[in-house]
């Protein structure tokens, strides 16, 4: 094992207080990233401190509504835009909301929009 | 009362062959604001990870990027192998060190080459794509590859470097250095170097660290965050510390560059010294089940990727965040206050990778 990677989950309700915590503790925000599980998207905010990973993991729907982080983290803007356009989580009040031209997909949402396609061998191969 | 406007930068400029696109908001000759678009390439390779299989995805990995394509592959073996619990050959992780920094020291000459061009510096751009081609030629003989080694795979290495080759290369590195350092003291003591890139793009620790910035970015603004020290590969059993440096400026962004060329040339030495023997690779069977977050230091900074599998042969989700990604804001805060003259060499010191950001 390379290193130990904590998790921990947690409620809508509870995010921004959870990730004021890890700030005041001086953690640095590592990454945000979403995994599309069926229905569900789970969300996965990543912290370091002294080589510490920590995940804080957010289970929502589609379009549901998620407070942003970036009023405590501000850099989390650019994984904020990314999570909206990629996979349709509604974040709210987003610190710089590109609303919708940070990528530029022909598709829009991929990652939601398609899972029925996953598996299927790719057309290129 | 000074005149507002919005310039744009990119997405086509002669310092960045890349495409990033740039809205400065100027106050004469000074920007007051800067706001970055991304995605004119997207590929969507994180996508394409549900209909590869995970064994054959390492090549899509490693194409990700042509300066790091080694590292691409490497930390998704990484993530691959801890989920699968697979303990990779002691060897092969000494080797994947030595390709590691290799491209580290490759692509740290290429961003000085870089550098020297934005500021007017012809001649000490060529000469750091001459030393640069050293390097190539060394990762062309151990691995049949110059951008793309393919060497890297799940559970270990393709390639073996024998005893009397990696003493050579070494040897090869060493003599190189000499070279490499009458180039890099230009970098540093040249008055006209000093003039461009000090107490320009500052930023300072405290806050880059908020900004999540990584790589040597974070470490010139006096931050010793450095993934190598996480104990991944063979750097557990070699002894570095994190090259540091204070001022936070655009000169302290080259200054621990041109260190680290020096570091990880030693670094290549202290391998070659402590390589076992033994095979270099296990063979792999069977489908992964878990999730993993595997973290490589990057020459621009600290790689994250994200594996979850679900016993089957197509991988559940891949996310890269690169470190040109989490850079993003820190770029965004240098560019704020500085002289629209200056914006090049800000945006260079961050040695930006659109390749990697558009995965």
């Amino acid at each position: 094992m390379i290193e130990e990677q904590t998790t921990i989950a947690v409620e809508k309700d509870t995010l921004l207080g959870a990730v004021a915590d890890f700030y005041s503790q001086g953690y640095r925000l590592v990454q945000i990233c979403c995994t599309a599980l069926g229905d569900v998207i789970e969300i996965n905010y990543s912290f370091d401190r002294d080589y510490r990973f920590t995940n804080l993991r957010l289970t929502v729907r589609p379009g549901e509504e998620v407070q942003s982080v970036s009023i405590i983290y501000w850099c989390a803007f650019a994984y904020e835009n990314e999570m909206k356009e990629l996979f349709g989580v509604n974040i709210r009040n987003i610190a710089v909301d590109y609303r919708g031209h940070f990528y530029r997909t022909a598709v829009p949402t991929p990652f939601v929009a398609s899972r029925k396609d996953a598996g299927k061998p790719a057309d290129t191969d | 009362m000074a005149q507002r406007n919005i310039i744009p930068f990119g997405p086509q400029h002669p310092v960045l062959p890349e495409p990033i696109h740039l809205d400065l908001v100027t106050e004469d000759e000074t920007v007051v604001e800067a706001v970055p678009s991304i995605g004119f390439v997207h590929r969507g390779l994180e996508k394409l990870v549900e209909k590869k299989d995970y064994q054959d995805f390492v090549y899509v990995a490693e194409r990700i990027c042509g300066i790091c394509s080694f590292m691409h592959g490497m930390t998704y073996c990484q993530a691959v192998e801890e989920i699968m619990g697979i303990a990779v050959p002691p060897r092969a992780l000494y080797l994947r060190t030595v390709w590691a920094e290799l491209s580290r020291v490759h692509s740290h000459l290429m961003w000085l080459g870089l550098a020297a061009d934005a500021f007017g510096f012809e001649s000490l751009f060529m000469n750091c794509w001459r030393l640069r081609e050293g390097v190539l030629d060394i990762i062309e003989a151990t691995t049949g590859g110059r951008v793309i080694f393919g060497s890297c795979k799940i559970g270990g290495v393709r390639r073996d470097i024998d005893d009397d080759t990696m003493k050579g290369i070494v040897e090869k590195l060493q003599a190189m250095a000499t070279e490499i350092k009458r180039s890099t003291d230009v970098f540093l003591d040249d008055y006209s170097v000093q003039h461009r890139l000090k107490d320009v793009g500052v930023i300072d620790g405290e806050e880059a660290r908020r900004l999540g910035t990584v790589g040597p970015v974070l470490r010139a603004s006096g931050i010793a965050m450095d993934a190598r020290k996480i104990g991944y590969a063979a750097y557990r059993d070699l002894k570095f510390e994190p090259v540091v440096e204070k001022a936070g400026d655009c000169y302290a962004r080259c200054r621990v560059r041109v260190r680290e060329i020096f570091q990880s040339i030693d670094l290549i030495a202290q391998a070659a010294r402590k390589m076992p023997p033994g095979e270099t690779a296990l063979k792999v069977t069977g489908a992964p089940e878990g999730e993993f977050f595997s973290r490589v230091e990057q020459p621009r900074g600290e790689v994250i990727y994200y594996v979850k599998a679900n016993g089957t042969k197509n991988l559940q989700r891949f996310r890269v965040r690169t470190p040109t990604f989490a850079n993003l804001p820190a770029m965004v805060r240098m560019l704020k206050g500085a002289g629209l003259a200056d914006v090049p060499n800000i945006i260079l010191t961050v040695d930006p990778c659109i390749s990697c950001i558009e995965r």
